[in-house]
């Protein structure tokens, strides 16, 4: 009996075990842990998510620039797909039944992957076609699992402008991480004004709240609809380009490598900025775009390298005003000065060469005729300014000059991928040389060679703080936007430390540079009935072929457009870069080309730099 | 029939008042299962609801009909009801309708009726029969032979049915038969190994080893004095908390299975050395059996996880449940624990759940009404069931252990047993601790088919028992 009892015992601690184990589960699974009280929540109700409409694009003048056209993405929820007929989903979707296959194969792929759930949609077909989409609709009843998905693609009104557009794509892994309004699968802005101002472009995700049953059926609103938040269009942006302005300069630059930044001074807005080779935007929108993504980025002519903003050069000639504005700011120099120039400019064995004009020149004829002695004796004259202790603290002088200018640091443009070129400080010097050098050692900086690096915008910058006697705002792309207001830093004023006296020689000069009858050096950019201002350059370029440079602004006094446009491989400044600046001035305030002007406009449309030289 | 005040006293109302706080409180969340919240109709006689309570009704027809039957009759027509329920889980292989891909259901009209049904009570009438012969011994080989025989049949049948967890049901008669005399190493031996196989590829080692040391305490504990199974105990918890001391002191991260393991190294040696010195028998074995237990854990762990291959493990995991499978089983036990977990202590309220309306769990007033009672009672409510259940099953061993007959005391420990593995393998499924394997909670479970059965089971045993002083023969 007492071996039977305790049989007994064991049947009994074994229903007992059981119980126990069970309640120290519930109790894990209801009390203890809290993660089945949410995984609950998204179960019954089903978010479901309206995509706002993105934020136009205006251009200065209120032309529409970019909008929206509607796009229908196939999405599929695995758990609720059925047996179906294959054949008629092919054809409504027109693709073949090794497609379908490869289709669902990655769906289980990325299933077991754990990228997608099986209760959640996600994309099954990217971006239906209209056809795509109007043969669906009608058959969709037929395919359990499968609903459409409206979002907005971008529409480009006009071939152009794609540097600054940008594009817009699917989001990454790394931008959910960074910001949590985004889901895999949105879309948002990745360059460009796109990306610049996508917090306001992109509007507000609308969600509607519905009761779903495990197979995904609607039940109905979540509580009559109370917490569904709808949607909220992306703000209007208004741009300071001129799309029309932007599109002329972009067809003189055609075929050829460069850059245009025209400037409005008063105001630092961005009239246009072209980096040739362009491209159109609208091959960014849609399927088409990872194809022709790989197309453009692997173009030996880098078509996706924005140049205004990336592209460093050293700024040759057109730097010689600054230089100029530096002198007679240190008082080194008067309008009146006046320097010999032997074919160059010579000390001892040294030797930095010019071309054949009159000599001597005062400040005005030295720059309509660019000479490159009068710049070193201005150069050096700074430098070694007795008020100056040092070779150092003179070309520290004369580099802070440069800072104020805005070169040396990112201007603060609105795109992302500004450089910010490069200003040597005097340790630059003294780590080159081991502290034993003078100015003569860095006169090339004079004539804006040597170490000195710049980019197009800042250039550009720098003529329209010419224009302006001292004052610039800083570059930038946006106008307006829809119930807010631009970037402070863009409404601030900057100044140079010139006195605005000190302008109106250089001013001068630049206007003799153009106008000049003896010893001018861009004639070609004269413009009837406008008084425009500027100054050729000539990138010193290593590999080839120096870039055309040319800067200018007009009209002289109270100027509209300040403008620097860059050549590659353009030879002189007076060759490309001179004309093409002067018919997009010409344009931009006579809106059309002078008859006597045709011809030269007829010459850059046809120039051709790049298939020529291939 | 002596319809007396003492027939009635002699029943045990007990059990009775514990059948029906089952049956009600079933019924109620079966109700719940069928509520539409969106159309909250009150009492529509085409829902399931509606039914069980018509299958309630016949339920206590079934009653009253068990208790006009003379106890004497369960004792004479047990082979013939064995024989008649394994003919018609036979015939039913070739007649019967397939439901979930399992032939064993007959349809007579509107009615449908499952003979594994019946045959539970009739195996369980038939091994009762059997082994309550006074010349009745494990020992002898035709007598084994014959349990065998009987207990194989209908498993066999049913299999044929493909309703495997229905056949699995069978196997838990192992239990009447170790309480009538079967090796209880049998019995350890077939449970551990199946418990360890499947655990070890859901948990990690320390629980396995752990259920193995506490399950070789437990044989000791019944085999050797109390004192020193206490002593072993404490060196067995010293073991453990001396490890993790060193292992807090030189500052690593604990290792909670090398410390279980220390745990078995400690109890071990001084078991051995008490088992030597005091030559105590039951001391090798239960070192053997523990380390051996230990030995096949690590090496099952290291076959699935080093040998197999990752589609194989997959493979393995996706058949027991286990593995979360998204569109397979693994997507019922997940919405399943997620509807129980969402309860919370006191639940959402009667008829307020979300998760088992809509569908979400699957099979939710059948298989997985559990869900239910977890929704909307919360861990108060699935505790009660737990405890019902609990009761109800003592109660019957109890009832079972006071038999003046043989016959009684095996069938009820049949009766409980039954209830038993229904109980653990459907609320173990539902809160993921057991393998999915569709079979009905007693009472709970929308179903005439499987009421009627349970009742009919538990009824027989109440009749015997209103007879427990006297010889049934």
């Amino acid at each position: 009996m007492e071996n039977l009892n305790r049989r007994t015992l064991v049947v009994a601690l074994i229903y007992i075990s059981i119980g126990i184990a069970f309640v120290i589960k519930l109790f894990i699974l209801q009390v203890y842990d809290p993660s089945y009280k949410f995984s609950a929540e998204s179960n019954t109700r089903r978010e479901i998510i309206n995509y706002p409409a993105r934020g136009l694009v205006y251009d200065r003048n209120g032309t529409l620039v970019v909008s929206n056209q509607a796009n229908y993405d196939l999405m599929v929820v695995p758990k609720e797909l059925k047996p179906m007929d294959t054949v008629s989903f092919c054809r409504a979707l027109n693709i073949s039944k090794d497609e379908l296959k490869d289709l669902f194969n990655e769906m289980r792929v990325k299933i077991r992957n754990r990228k997608i759930s099986t209760i959640k949609p996600s994309i099954f077909y990217k971006q239906l076609s209209a056809e795509q989409y109007g043969y669906l609709q009608e058959k969709l009843y037929k395919f359990d699992g499968f609903f459409v998905q409206r979002r907005t693609l971008r529409k480009y009104e006009y071939p152009n402008a794609g540097h600054i557009l940008g594009y817009i794509g699917e989001v990454s892994p790394s931008t959910i991480k960074k910001d949590d309004y985004y889901i895999n699968g949105d879309y948002h802005g990745i360059n460009g004004i796109e990306s610049t101002y996508e917090k306001f472009l992109r509007g507000k995700k609308g969600y509607e709240y519905v009761l779903v049953d495990v197979h995904g059926r609607e039940k109905g609103a979540f509580r009559d609809g109370r917490f569904d938040i709808p949607a909220e269009a992306g703000k209007d942006i208004k741009l300071t380009i001129d799309i029309d302005l932007q599109k002329y300069g972009e067809e003189l630059m055609a075929n050829k490598i460069g850059s245009v930044v025209a400037i409005e001074p008063e105001s630092g807005e961005i009239l246009s900025m072209i980096s040739a080779p362009s491209y159109d935007p609208s091959l960014f929108v849609g399927k088409k775009r990872a194809g022709n993504f790989v197309e453009l980025s692997t173009d030996s002519l880098k078509p996706l390298f924005n140049r205004p903003i990336m592209a460093l050069y050293p700024p040759g000639s057109t730097f010689k005003p600054l230089n100029a504005l530096i002198g007679l700011q240190e008082g080194v120099i008067t309008p009146q000065s006046k320097f010999e120039c032997y074919m160059g400019y010579s000390v001892g064995s040294f030797h930095l060469g010019c071309h054949h004009h009159t000599s001597p020149l005062d400040l005005r004829q030295s720059i309509a005729g660019s000479c490159n002695a009068y710049y070193c004796h201005v150069f050096r004259d700074i430098i070694d300014n007795p008020k100056n202790e040092t070779v150092q603290d003179g070309f520290e002088l004369w580099k802070n000059y440069l800072v104020r200018f805005g070169f040396g640091y990112k201007l603060g443009v609105d795109f992302a991928n500004e450089k910010r070129g490069f200003v040597p400080n005097h340790k630059t010097y003294d780590k080159i040389y081991n502290k034993s050098w003078s100015s003569l050692t860095v006169v090339s900086l004079a004539i804006g060679q040597g170490e000195l690096l710049t980019t197009p915008l800042q250039i550009a910058n720098m003529v329209a703080t010419i224009s302006n006697k001292g004052k610039y705002f800083t570059p930038h792309i946006i106008k307006e936007i829809e119930n807010d207001t631009i970037p402070s830093k863009f409404t601030q004023i900057h100044e140079t430390g010139v006195d605005t006296v000190n302008f109106r020689p250089v001013i001068e000069g630049m206007e003799l540079a153009v106008w000049g009858t003896g010893g001018n050096t861009a004639g070609i950019a004269r413009i009837p009935g406008i008084r425009i201002c500027g100054k050729t350059g000539t990138a010193e370029n290593p590999h080839g072929e120096d870039h055309s440079v040319f800067v200018a602004f007009a009209p002289k006094d109270n100027p509209k457009i300040a403008i620097a446009v860059y050549v590659e491989n353009g030879g002189f400044g007076s060759t490309y870069a001179a004309p093409i600046a002067s018919l997009m001035v010409e344009k931009y305030l006579k809106k059309e080309i002078d008859p006597s002007r045709k011809w030269i406009e007829k010459r850059m449309l046809e120039g051709d730099l790049i298939h020529a030289t291939k | 029939m002596p319809q007396n005040n003492s027939y009635i006293k002699s029943i045990d109302w007990l059990t009775v008042f514990t059948y029906v706080l089952l049956v009600a409180f079933g019924w109620f969340n079966i109700y719940a299962a069928n509520y539409n919240p969106e159309n909250p109709v009150f009492f529509d006689t085409s829902r399931e609801y509606a039914k069980q309570l018509m299958w309630i009704a016949l339920s206590l027809v079934i009653i009253w009909v068990i208790f006009m039957t003379d106890s004497k009759f369960y004792v004479a027509f047990s082979y013939f009801l064995y024989g008649l329920s394994v003919f018609l889980l036979f015939t039913v292989i070739f007649l019967g309708k397939e439901i979930n891909g399992a032939k064993s259901w007959f349809e007579l009209g509107p009615v449908r009726f499952q003979p594994v049904e019946l045959a539970k009570v009739a195996t369980a009438l038939t091994l009762s029969r059997l082994m309550s012969r006074y010349d009745f011994s494990f020992k002898k080989r035709s007598n084994v032979l014959r349990v065998g025989l009987v207990w194989i049949l209908p498993i066999i049948c049913i299999l044929l049915q493909n309703d495997t967890g229905s056949a699995l049901v069978f196997f838990i008669l192992v239990l009447p038969l170790y309480r009538e005399g079967l090796s209880g190493s049998i019995l350890v031996f077939a449970f551990i190994g199946a418990v360890v196989s499947v655990l070890t590829l859901v948990y990690p080692n320390v629980l396995i080893l752990w259920l193995i040391i506490i399950g070789i305490y437990v044989f000791l504990s019944l085999k050797i004095n109390i004192k020193l199974v206490g002593y072993t105990a404490l060196v067995g918890f010293i073991g453990f908390g001396l490890s993790y001391l060193v292992f807090r002191i030189i500052g690593k991260e604990p290792r909670w299975d090398l410390f279980t393991l220390l745990a078995a190294v400690f109890i071990s040696v001084f078991l051995a050395v008490k088992g030597i010195s005091k030559r105590l028998k039951p001391v090798l074995p239960a070192l053997l059996f523990m380390w051996g237990g230990i030995a096949f854990t690590i090496s099952t762990d290291y076959f699935v996880e080093e040998i197999l291959s990752e589609y194989q493990r997959n493979r393995i995991n996706v058949l027991l449940g286990f593995k979360d499978d998204p569109l397979g089983a693994g997507y019922n036990v997940n919405q399943s624990k997620i509807a129980i977990g969402s309860g919370g202590i006191l639940g959402k309220g009667y008829l307020d759940g979300t998760q088992t309306k809509f569908d979400f769990v699957p099979e939710q007033s059948t298989d997985f009404i559990f869900c239910t009672v977890g929704e909307e009672w919360g861990f108060i409510g699935t505790s009660v069931v737990v405890l019902l259940f609990m009761f109800l099953m003592i109660r019957l061993i109890i009832l079972a252990e006071k038999q003046h007959s043989v016959f009684s005391r095996i069938y009820g420990y049949c009766v409980a047993s039954i209830f038993f593995f229904h109980f653990s393998i459907n609320i173990g499924m539902t809160i993921g601790l057991a393998p999915v394997i569709g079979i009905p909670l007693p009472f709970f479970s929308y179903g005439g088919s499987s009421l009627w059965g349970f009742t009919t089971l538990l009824f027989i045993f109440l009749k015997l028992d209103t007879n427990r002083g006297e010889l049934i023969r």
